[in-house]
């Protein structure tokens, strides 16, 4: 499968910032024919090297040889040029054009000085066929699924040129069956003799799909392994640079199913949910909250959990069913109705619906408690530093002070400022819809920690991962999602990751 | 409190400066260019007479700047002008006696209605709608000033109520009394919007309007009310355009106003894409580019070559603050790179 | 291919040429004379300085962008080539590149702003309206009249077709653009990349694509139809004068949207100016027709107009995106193949 010399190798690359060294010494290479994934939290520097790579850094030393001659890209558009396509995660691509073009726009086939659009809608056509995908390659590009375009993405980057195909995160958005699509694509042109650079969060697709795991951390590198060899716990534990043990997850397993054993006796409801539903939305539900309780919502990509979240949050209208919270019929209709119930809410895109990236650190965090308390009671400057240096402190909120914009902060530290948020306005229902995604391992704990610890304090919780491992661990009770219906609870001794892949296949 | 915080952003610097310069330039070259005098209690003088003729332009420019705040527009303020100068004089009407229709007060007081309805035609657009600023009060622009023209049967409507020439031509302790509406609608604004929470709930929408909903502020109220206070302020505008001259061209009136507003709020450091405001860097702006004007006056230049300048000046002041254009200058020196 | 046409994208265009159509039945069973070629024909000779610039306006919309300066550079063409013409006595032909040249030229300029330091179109274009109307002052203050044969013979000349019915050179020119405008859109590799950049900028720069050239070129464009425009202009009026022009960058863009342009950028057609020009033609005649009411009105039906269609494409947008987000969701991978 793979040549025995590499099509690329980077020697002892070393880059720095201003304060920070991105890179020290790393080594890395790429064979023909294999799939090769690039592991290691954020700050590791995965994604320094891969835009070292792909032009758009330079590095300050060390060397790059693709196929043995030595390169230094000062472009994105170079490094296309030597060889080197990405793909990445936001698929850029025009959504206005149609499929076809958006393959060929800048070098359109052309025939007598005028574009051949016949020709073009062929030259499409055929090479979709190769990836085993037959569409109708005439219609705009935003009428087909994430997964389609980025089928079309894979297609144009390699007809421009073919020697590294780097693919940044193409999973995020898929469902299973689309994932398992993208994979048979990868493998086929894997097997072609391509040379396939993966970067990933999700562990389970790392093994499936890649041959090699370059594993960086700090900057440095770590070391190389054929996938095979090296088994999950390892991998976290290098990528950490600690040793984690199944114990302490177990441990807290255990905990959580004595706990919601002992919640059912004498929990004070918070939250009912009757029939509520959305049509075209998700199929009406009915949801039960008590006091401490964290209700889970497990289901596959396009389920409908965060369907559901918008509903009971009053982001999207219902348009039959009822909430009661505390009791009392309550009607949402809008977020600030929610929230005046007592209800938080951290959507799942931080950056287009939770941060304000241009605001403070401070701002970031009063801001819902002074929308509840309305435009003409302010909060006193000093009141509000106070607020937020507790919050920033009780949640570890890494930021040199309350009053930096909050766009400089990691992902990590802008998940837990949301949290932050809600947590200032002392919700008696707090729902976190993918609050683990995209962040490093380090804060993935630390936030299931606070989810634990907002129980035991008696705050209902909501709570929304892909993940089904973190979904158990941190959940007393399960609901199980599906193709837009809430098809089961699990709770206690039920909740397994097998239990909930049995109930979505439909079986037990 | 409010000192403190204008100087602590560097934002507010730039336009200072720049007004800094112009008026130095103007001590140089301009004899007697700093005199004022003072004539029948009033005080005259270039001093005066720039802040007298930048008022129009200053009261658009409060409204603007909570607009623009938002991540709007709205382009159609010149065309409210000019339905508010016309309202306002149909309503006194061009009695040579001087009498009018209706009492000034009601007349002012229809105008300044109308001109907020209008504004609030702009806001449901935008708001509730969801249409884009620019093409919402594109709508206006263009309809706005057809309006005006039948408003006053496309004539030039004269008046001879002398009360009425308050607004925009009598002077109260020596100074002009445009000066005094500005400046109360200025500190109000100011204060409900820094001493209340409507300055950071305008910032937050502006910078990101869904997060402003789902943290539970009313983002689209404060939508609607940016652009019915923009209206507002319009016909304020209108009625001194119209007191100055003691007329109502629906043609003219307003013209090119609302380029002059937006180049005030811009050079006054509120950035388009919305967020945070500069209100008094707004006011600075709009002085700025009277200062240009009168200055091109002393100059014995023709008027119309201050649409020139102000042109340049603009393209000076836009790559300045162009962060593109401070780095390829920098880069000049030296090539860095920085984190992304 | 007849799919193609009644696509839904579409529908704005085709509600353009229904809303013309009927404009036009009514306007013939009201009006004694209404209903005569020439009248149709009319609608070209009299706008044709429009539709050239709706044209070029088309590009810069489609591309994301927004040219407030065209007014001010029709006006600037006028004074510049009367100008010359009068004063200097050149040649026309001289002139007429000379104007061309300069249009395009301070097109250019403020494309190279934009582009280069990442400014605001509105602003930029905005100042360009300042800077071309002042420079237009500078030529003259006052009007200045052209006596010269070439351009008398041009304002004159009918070209006459079938039966009694003629055009104007003017009207030529303006199809002559048209016609280029409809080719460069859909057979040039510039044209698409003019839609690719309004469609998702930065997908097209990381696409490889020439995007810093093509917008510097857009405005370049827009200058030259501008100008283009200001000579055709002179045609019809025999004169330069300084307040030419004023608030025609809104009847152009008013035109573009019409004749279903998103705003936005990514979606627009020449054919869809070219329809909302004649609509903004047929209102004036209709207007003129009538007798009493204020020829003003034609500003605020057209304001009203713009309104609606702006409606329309809102009302589209969020049904998209609502569409778009189930199937994201909902569909499975593998798609049903086409034919």
């Amino acid at each position: 499968m793979s040549a025995s010399t590499p099509i690329l190798e980077m020697k002892k690359i070393n880059k720095h910032f201003p304060g920070v060294k991105a890179l020290s010494d790393v080594d890395f290479r790429l064979f023909k024919g294999e799939v090769h994934a690039i592991m290691g939290q954020n700050g590791a520097g995965k994604s320094t090297l891969v835009k070292v790579l792909t032009g758009v850094y330079r590095h300050d030393s060390g060397e790059m040889l693709l196929e043995g001659k030595p390169i230094k890209p000062d472009s994105p558009l170079a490094a296309q040029r030597l060889g080197i396509s990405t793909v990445y995660q936001e698929i850029n691509l025009c959504p206005n054009l149609s499929v076809a073009e958006n393959i060929s726009v800048g070098r359109q086939p052309m025939k007598l000085g005028r574009i051949d659009w016949k020709g073009l809608n062929r030259k499409a056509e055929d090479a979709l066929k190769r990836l085993n995908v037959a569409i109708d390659v005439t219609q705009m590009l935003s009428s087909y699924p994430i997964a389609i375009q980025q089928m079309v993405a894979i297609v144009r980057v390699l007809d421009i040129s073919s020697k590294i195909l780097i693919l940044d995160e193409p999973t995020s958005s898929l469902d299973e069956t689309e994932v398992e699509q993208l994979f048979k694509v990868i493998r086929k042109l894997r097997d072609d003799g391509l040379a396939i650079l993966f970067i990933t969060h999700f562990l389970e697709q790392t093994y499936r799909i890649s041959d090699r795991i370059t594993i960086l951390k700090n900057g440095e590198f770590v070391g190389e392994y054929k996938t095979e060899t090296i088994p999950k716990l390892d991998l976290i534990a290098k990528m950490l640079g600690k040793e984690l043990s199944e114990f302490s997850f177990a441990m807290v397993r255990d905990d959580r199913k004595k706990e919601s054993a002992k919640a059912g006796k004498d929990a004070k409801n918070v939250l009912q949910v009757k029939e509520l539903g959305l049509r075209g939305s998700i199929a009406p539900f009915n949801l039960d909250l008590n006091e401490g309780d964290v209700l889970g919502l497990a289901g596959l990509l396009g389920s409908g959990r965060t369907e559901m979240a918008r509903l009971i949050f009053g982001i999207d209208g219902a348009n039959q069913g009822e909430i009661q919270v505390r009791g009392k019929k309550t009607n949402i209709n809008a977020p600030r109705s929610a929230m005046l119930a007592g209800m938080g809410f951290c959507s799942e895109d931080r950056k287009n619906e939770g941060i304000f990236s241009e605001l403070t650190v401070r701002e970031n965090i009063i801001l819902a408690l002074q929308g509840r308390k309305g435009t003409l009671r302010y909060l006193p400057k000093k009141k509000q530093l106070e607020i937020a240096d507790e919050l920033i402190k009780s949640l570890a909120i890494k930021t040199p002070s309350a009053n930096n914009e909050a766009g400089q902060l990691s992902g990590g530290n802008q998940q837990k400022l949301m949290l932050a948020r809600w947590l200032a306005t002392n919700p008696i229902i707090l729902i976190l819809d993918e609050p683990t995604r995209g962040i490093d391992v380090g804060a993935k704990l630390e936030i299931m920690e606070l989810i634990l610890s907002l129980s035991r304090q008696g705050m209902g919780v909501i709570f929304i991962s892909s993940e089904f491992e973190e979904v158990i661990r941190c959940s007393t009770r399960i609901a199980v999602l599906k193709d837009k219906v809430k098809i089961a609870e699990l709770s206690g001794e039920e909740m397994s990751e097998s239990n909930i892949m049995h109930t979505i296949a439909g079986g037990k | 409190m409010v000192r403190l915080r204008l100087l602590h952003r560097s934002k507010i610097v730039w336009p200072l400066v720049t007004l800094g310069i112009l008026l130095l330039f103007n001590l140089f070259f301009i004899p007697n260019f700093f005199r004022i005098e003072i004539i029948e209690g009033h005080l005259f003088g270039n001093l005066i007479d720039i802040i007298k003729n930048a008022a129009p332009i200053m009261l658009l420019a409060i409204g603007l700047t909570l607009v623009i705040a938002t991540h709007g527009i709205d382009i159609s303020v010149g065309s409210v002008v000019a339905i508010s100068a016309g309202v306002v004089a149909m309503l006194i009407g061009g009695d040579l006696k001087g009498n009018p229709k209706y009492p000034i007060a009601i007349a002012m007081a229809a105008a300044l209605l109308v001109s907020t309805v209008a504004g609030m035609w702009n806001g449901m657009l935008v708001s509730r709608i969801g249409m884009q600023p620019i093409i919402a009060t594109l709508i206006l622009f263009v309809a706005g000033r057809g309006i005006a023209m039948v408003t006053t049967n496309a004539m030039v409507i004269w008046l001879y109520t002398k009360p009425f020439a308050l607004l925009g031509q009598g002077y109260r302790l020596g100074l002009p009394f445009s000066i005094y509406i500005v400046a109360f609608l200025l500190v109000l604004t100011i204060l409900f919007t820094r001493k209340t929470a409507l300055g950071m709930f305008i910032e937050a929408v502006g910078i990101n309007p869904t997060a402003t909903r789902f943290a539970g502020i009313n983002a689209r109220n404060i939508l609607f009310w940016c652009y019915a206070f923009s209206g507002f302020c319009a016909g304020v505008s209108g009625l001194i355009v119209c007191s100055t001259v003691m007329s109502a061209d629906g043609n003219n009136a307003g013209n090119l106003f609302e380029l002059d507003a937006i180049l005030a709020v811009v050079l006054g450091g509120t950035s388009l894409a919305g967020g945070r405001f500069f209100l008094l860097g707004s006011m600075v702006g709009a002085l700025i580019i009277q200062t240009l004007t009168t200055t091109i006056y002393a100059f014995n230049v023709p008027p119309e070559i201050a649409q020139v300048v102000k042109a340049l000046v603009v393209y000076a002041v836009s790559l300045l603050q162009s962060d593109s254009f401070r780095s390829k200058v920098a880069g000049i020196f030296g090539r860095r790179e920085v984190a992304t | 291919m007849k799919a193609r046409y009644l696509n839904p994208r579409n529908l704005p265009v085709l509600v353009t040429l229904a809303l013309f159509i009927i404009m036009f039945v009514l306007g013939s069973i009201a009006f004694r004379g209404f209903f005569s070629v020439q009248n149709f024909l009319n609608l070209f000779i009299d706008n044709a300085y429009l539709l050239i610039l709706a044209v070029g306006m088309t590009f810069v919309i489609v591309s994301g962008g927004i040219d407030l300066s065209v007014g001010s550079m029709l006006a600037l063409s006028t004074m510049v080539s009367s100008s010359l013409v009068q004063k200097s006595h050149l040649a026309p032909l001289i002139v007429i590149p000379v104007v061309l040249l300069m249009g395009t030229g301070l097109g250019l300029f403020m494309g190279y702003l934009i582009q280069t330091f990442n400014l605001p179109p509105f602003i930029i274009t905005l100042a360009g309206l300042y800077l071309a109307r002042g420079l237009c002052y500078v030529v003259s203050i006052d009007t200045i009249a052209i006596s010269n044969n070439f351009w008398k013979a041009a304002a004159n000349s009918q070209i006459n077709l079938i039966g009694k019915n003629f055009v104007s050179p003017s009207a030529l020119i303006a199809l002559v653009v048209v016609l280029v405008g409809l080719y460069v859109s859909r057979f040039t590799k510039f044209g698409r990349i003019v839609y690719a950049i309004g469609g998702n900028e930065q997908s097209a720069l990381l696409m490889g694509l020439p995007v810093a050239s093509t917008k510097i070129a857009i405005y370049a464009l827009s200058g030259f139809c501008s100008a283009l425009a200001g000579i055709v202009f002179t045609f019809y009026t025999l004169s330069g004068y300084a307040l030419n022009g004023k608030g025609m960058e809104l009847d152009a863009i008013a035109t573009v949207v019409i004749g279903g342009t998103l705003l936005t950028g990514g979606a627009g057609t020449i054919l869809g100016t070219v329809l909302g020009v004649l609509v903004y033609g047929i209102i004036q005649v209709l207007i003129m027709f009538q007798g009493t009411l204020n020829s003003w009105w034609t500003r605020i039906v057209i304001g009203f107009l713009v309104f609606v269609f702006c409606l329309l494409q809102r009302l589209f947008e969020s049904r998209k995106k609502a569409a778009t987000a189930k199937s994201v969701l909902r569909q499975p991978a593998k798609v049903q193949a086409a034919r």
